[in-house]
């Protein structure tokens, strides 16, 4: 009797500890990638219902079964001989009832979940925006490139902006292994494979910053692979673009032009910076580097103290990446950090 | 009978069998036990086609394995303790998921299940042997081989590092150079040589082996499990070894199945890999369940309830998991229409579960438990299944699987199945099957103690994934950052590993004690129902004495049940002239033909040794050894297949039948007919 009763107080005392687990970490709500208290957008907040929706189910058929399994285990039955063994039939009906019931559940679960692939699967309107994304080891490229005025095209890198309220298709493509874009709050993640282009669709209701993150393992810096999404009021958008749009200036003042020539020397032959040489292909385009929030993929913040550290020290920060750590002699930082600082 | 010299060696192919019985210590038995006898010494060890040998070593090698792959995931979580942690480079962390992965999967979750159902199979089915014993010793030589294949790439700083799942590109020559991916892909193909003579066997056996009068609806529920299982490996291994095969072709050979550059498609790697991949886990689970619906009846003091149901979802469970890859693959791109038909069908493959969840749960309502070790492995079990279950319908919900998918969700999910549904089992199982295989009974208070504490660390350490992933925490990463609110949950589940890892640890220390010191056991300590207990512990070489002949589900149980079932467990057919076995119809298991077995050889061994170094050759690109391990290959199989006279069942011309009584002079007459 005694291992029955701590049997049963440990399946009821494991039940209330894992619901408190699940609410405490759950009220800081400081989790950017959490999409199941937070969804932001029509191609979101559906499956963030559903997701109550089946969770709530699946709760309660846990606790259901653990206290059938529970009463099952403790409850009290005549005394019978020693030796004595049950007959085979009965019990027919803890079938019937319990697999019908969970039929029942589940052909539920089943048209929900169809109903809400529908309402998720397309825009309800035509997208107002499309962007191609291209997935590389260990970035992410973005091309806003759907105007015929090949004058209105940019290439950024790491931070998408949208405008609220507008559908807008993402193409995406890989550039080496598969990846997957993934910005949970806006909508669920697809595959980036080389040798196909896969769409997706994401939408915001409200502005914010939305944090993404690549979500098929890619190698040594899959774990530092995340990127930003914001979504801005038309205007906001707007003004953001015609920056991206502008080419960047002739930096002005010795120690900037010495900083250029050491980026053409050093950094050229991956980076691209438009209107300037710098037309490297093989990493994110730095035209309007200083206008980002993060580097390295959303590694670090953008403050120049990171920028040179991450020039200096890319290896210890993101080991295998494909940036390499530079040494620098202090004057050619100074410099360095002077042009960039123009890139804005 | 009374004749007690040594009978000439028969070399009659027509022979009625004897009816009699044989007891324990004549004249007779002893002459029986000394045909099945295995040599002691490394020659007994080498050459020995004896299934118990054979599944106690699948258990234990297994069970090594096991603790490798545990050791690899306990240095993952202290690497994951806390944010942005040091300890392992992206490398190291890379190889450690991968080869945790591998370990677990290929290494430990089938091959422990195939030791249990080799010792148990021909005892619960009242055989002497599987239908090939020497079939049965090469495929554990090659699992032995093939994982040390796998695990020879660790010291050399060069284990598989893609994930288990293996996926193209990342995996290939242009992204992955080593050896590495190369030792995982010829692996694979050696240890799909294993599993699929060992499914073969298991098959056949079924089909022949059975004792006179197991129709199929007498069969024990882990029969049906491993025989779903096994016809299931028949037919999704090919699809995985092919794909190693051509992974490994495209690296080594320059063709170009899956290079983009050249017109391959990496999706074809992820449909051929999951096309297997899927029904494997039904295959290292369907067996597991069937441990627990044989074993926790003996618990309860009753049969299960609903028999057929369970076993009609067994097989049911094991048709639908062929059509339900595709949700592996949710956020390729596919098109939704696809998409809804695989995730209704990933969501309806919870119904034959929920029919042997029911079912457990009414044998023991309608039961009267008894507390003792294996019960409460079985009980935690079922809770955990419910858990792994319901959390796998929640990724089968595509929309909703867009999310969790690749996240820790899913690893929490999976962790529920396999650990909930295969280690625990498999746990409870050895502490079941512990007196029948080893003649010992274990601690009863240490037993407890373990369960409790891997019970309560699994719990704590896996049930908190769930929140670090519907908090978005992406799988596979060596380490993550400081304010994504994932601490909290990392620090929990690191905790409860090691709590789980203490729980194993002090099952290992159990079982090893009462291997020395445990109380004698007796043939049946548990008074359970099945054929396995109605011999000695641990049983003879020759299994029964006497062919049994059985009449019910529950040959022990029968006269108390007293629903009429009459087997026949002391007398029945004396088969020692020679080593023998009895043959039966497929479907309702009539005596049929005397099978005359075949004595221990070094074969299966020399040719696992051969086939494994045959694989060696080809990882190092060495043609002319290849081509050498391959004849060695061939002049092994050709020592197996050399004709021997004490093993022929056919006669090359007509004879004159003196044993067949009606309908004489068939020619090659080997009825053995039950008047």
């Amino acid at each position: 009797m005694d291992a029955t009763l701590s049997l049963r107080r440990l399946v009821l005392f494991s039940i209330s500890a894992e619901t408190l687990m699940l609410a405490s970490p759950l009220a800081h709500a400081n989790a950017p990638l959490d999409y199941f208290l937070h969804a932001a957008g029509p191609a979101a907040t559906p499956t963030m219902h559903l997701g109550w929706g089946l969770a709530a189910m699946c709760v309660a058929v846990v606790i259901i079964i653990a206290l059938l399994l529970t009463v099952a285990i403790v409850r009290r039955r005549p005394e019978a001989a020693s030796g004595a063994i049950g007959k085979e039939e009965g019990g027919m009906r803890w079938l019937s009832i319990g697999v019908g019931v969970s039929t029942v559940a589940l052909l539920v679960s089943l048209v929900y979940t169809l109903v809400t692939l529908q309402a998720v699967a397309q825009p309800s309107l035509t997208p107002g925006l499309n962007i191609t994304v291209t997935a590389y080891d260990w970035w992410w490229k973005v091309e806003y490139a759907d105007d015929s005025d090949a004058d209105n095209r940019f290439v950024t890198a790491n931070e998408i902006h949208i405008p609220v309220g507008v559908p807008v298709r993402i193409g995406l493509k890989s550039a080496d292994v598969i990846h997957a874009f993934w910005v949970p709050r806006l909508a669920g993640k697809t595959q980036a494979i080389p040798g196909q282009i896969n769409t997706q669709w994401i939408e915001a209701d409200t502005p914010g910053v939305y944090r993404g993150q690549c979500t098929q393992f890619c190698g040594a810096q899959h774990a530092h692979m995340a990127f930003d999404v914001v979504a801005q009021p038309r205007t906001e958008f707007d003004a953001w673009r015609s920056a991206q749009l502008r080419h960047a200036a002739a930096p002005v003042g010795d120690l900037a032009q010495a900083g250029q020539r050491i980026f053409l020397d050093r950094c050229a032959g991956c980076h691209t910076v438009r209107a300037s040489d710098a037309a490297g292909m093989q990493a994110p385009d730095l035209t309007h580097v200083g206008s980002r929030q993060q580097l390295a993929a959303g590694t670090l913040t953008n403050t120049p103290e990171h920028l040179l550290d991450w020039i200096q020290h890319a290896q210890q920060i993101k080991p295998d990446s494909l940036m390499p750590s530079f040494t620098l002699k202090a004057q050619d930082a100074a410099a360095l950090c002077a042009y960039l600082a123009t890139l804005r | 009978m009374a004749d007690l010299a040594p009978p000439p060696p028969d070399l009659r192919l027509a022979r009625r069998p004897e009816v009699g019985s044989m007891p324990q210590g004549s004249e007779r038995e002893k002459r029986l036990r000394e045909l099945w006898e295995t040599e002691p010494g490394w020659r007994g060890w080498l050459s020995t086609v004896d299934h118990k040998s054979i599944g106690i070593r699948y258990i234990v090698t297994a069970f090594i394995f096991l603790i490798a792959g545990g050791v690899e995931a306990l240095v993952m979580r202290v690497q994951l303790a806390r944010p942005n942690s040091h300890l392992l480079s992206p490398e190291q962390y890379n190889q450690l998921f991968t080869m945790h992965g591998i370990t677990m999967i290929f290494l430990y979750a089938l091959p422990v299940l195939s030791g249990f159902s080799n010792y148990l199979w021909p005892l619960v089915l009242g055989a002497r042997d599987m239908a090939f014993p020497r079939l049965n010793a090469l495929s554990y030589w090659v699992f032995l081989f093939a994982g040390l294949f796998l695990y020879a790439s660790f010291p050399l700083g060069q284990a598989p590092d893609a994930g288990w799942f293996n996926y193209v590109p990342l995996a290939s020559l242009e992204y992955d150079t080593g050896p590495n991916i190369d030792v995982y892909a010829l692996g694979m193909v050696l240890l799909g040589i294993s599993t699929t003579v060992g499914s073969v066997n298991f098959v056949v056996t079924l089909l022949r082996m059975r004792a006179p009068g197991m129709s199929i609806d007498r069969l024990p529920i882990l029969v049906w499990g491993t025989l779903t299982a096994s016809a299931a490996n028949l037919v999704a291994v090919p699809s995985v070894s092919l794909a190693f095969l051509m992974l490994w072709l495209d690296r080594q050979v320059g063709t170009h199945f899956f290079d983009v550059a050249n017109g391959g498609r990496p999706l074809l790697w992820q449909h051929m890999f999951w096309i297997f991949a899927h029904p494997w886990v039904y295959v290292v689970v369907l067996p597991a369940m069937g441990i627990v619906s044989d074993a926790l009846p003996t618990f309860c003091r009753r049969p299960l309830v609903g028999y057929t149901p369970v076993a009609v979802s067994t097989v049911a469970t094991m048709i639908i998991g062929f059509v339900v890859w595709i949700h592996h693959m949710f956020a390729t791109g596919i098109p939704p229409l696809a998409l809804a038909f695989f995730g209704a069908a990933s969501m309806l493959i919870s119904i034959p579960s929920a029919v042997a969840t029911f079912a457990w749960i009414a044998t023991i309502w309608l039961g009267r438990p008894v507390f003792r070790v294996p019960f409460l492995f079985f009980a935690g079990f079922v809770l955990m299944f419910v858990i792994g279950g319901v959390s796998g319908v929640m990724t089968a919900a595509v929309p909703f699987d867009w999310q969790l998918t690749d996240t820790y969700f899913v690893v929490a999910h999976l962790h529920y199945v396999l650990l909930g549904i295969n280690v625990f089992p498999v746990l409870g199982g050895i502490y079941y099957w512990f007196p029948k295989f080893t003649g010992r009974m274990t601690n009863e208070r240490l037993g407890k103690l373990a369960f409790w504490v891997t019970f309560i660390g699994f719990n704590v350490g896996f049930f908190p994934m769930h929140i670090s992933g519907l908090l978005g925490m992406p799988r596979r990463i060596y380490t993550y950052p400081d304010n994504m609110g994932w601490n909290t949950s990392n620090l929990v589940t690191t905790i409860g590993s090691f709590v789980f890892a203490v729980g194993i640890l002090i099952f290992l220390i159990d079982i090893l004690a009462s291997l020395r010191r445990g109380a004698p056991a007796g043939d049946n300590p548990w008074d359970a129902a099945t054929l396995e207990w109605s011999v000695p512990s641990p049983p003879p070489p020759y299994n029964f004495a006497v062919v049994p002949f059985v009449a019910s589900r529950n040959p022990l149980w029968e006269d108390r049940i007293g629903e009429g079932g009459r087997s026949k467990l002391e007398t029945g057919f004396l088969l020692d002239h020679g080593r023998e076995a009895l043959g039966t119809t497929s479907l309702d298991a009539k005596p049929d033909i005397i099978l005359k077995m075949p004595s221990d050889s070094y074969a299966p061994f020399l040719l696992g040794l051969f086939s494994a170094l045959l694989f060696v050759a080809m990882l190092l690109h060495a043609w002319v050894a290849t081509g050498l391990m391959a004849a060695a290959c061939g002049v092994s199989m050709l020592i197996w297949l050399w004709p021997e006279r004490l093993l022929v069942q056919r006669e090359p011309e007509r004879v004159q039948d003196e044993g067949a009584g009606r309908g004489a002079g068939r020619g090659a007459g080997r009825r053995a007919g039950h008047e």
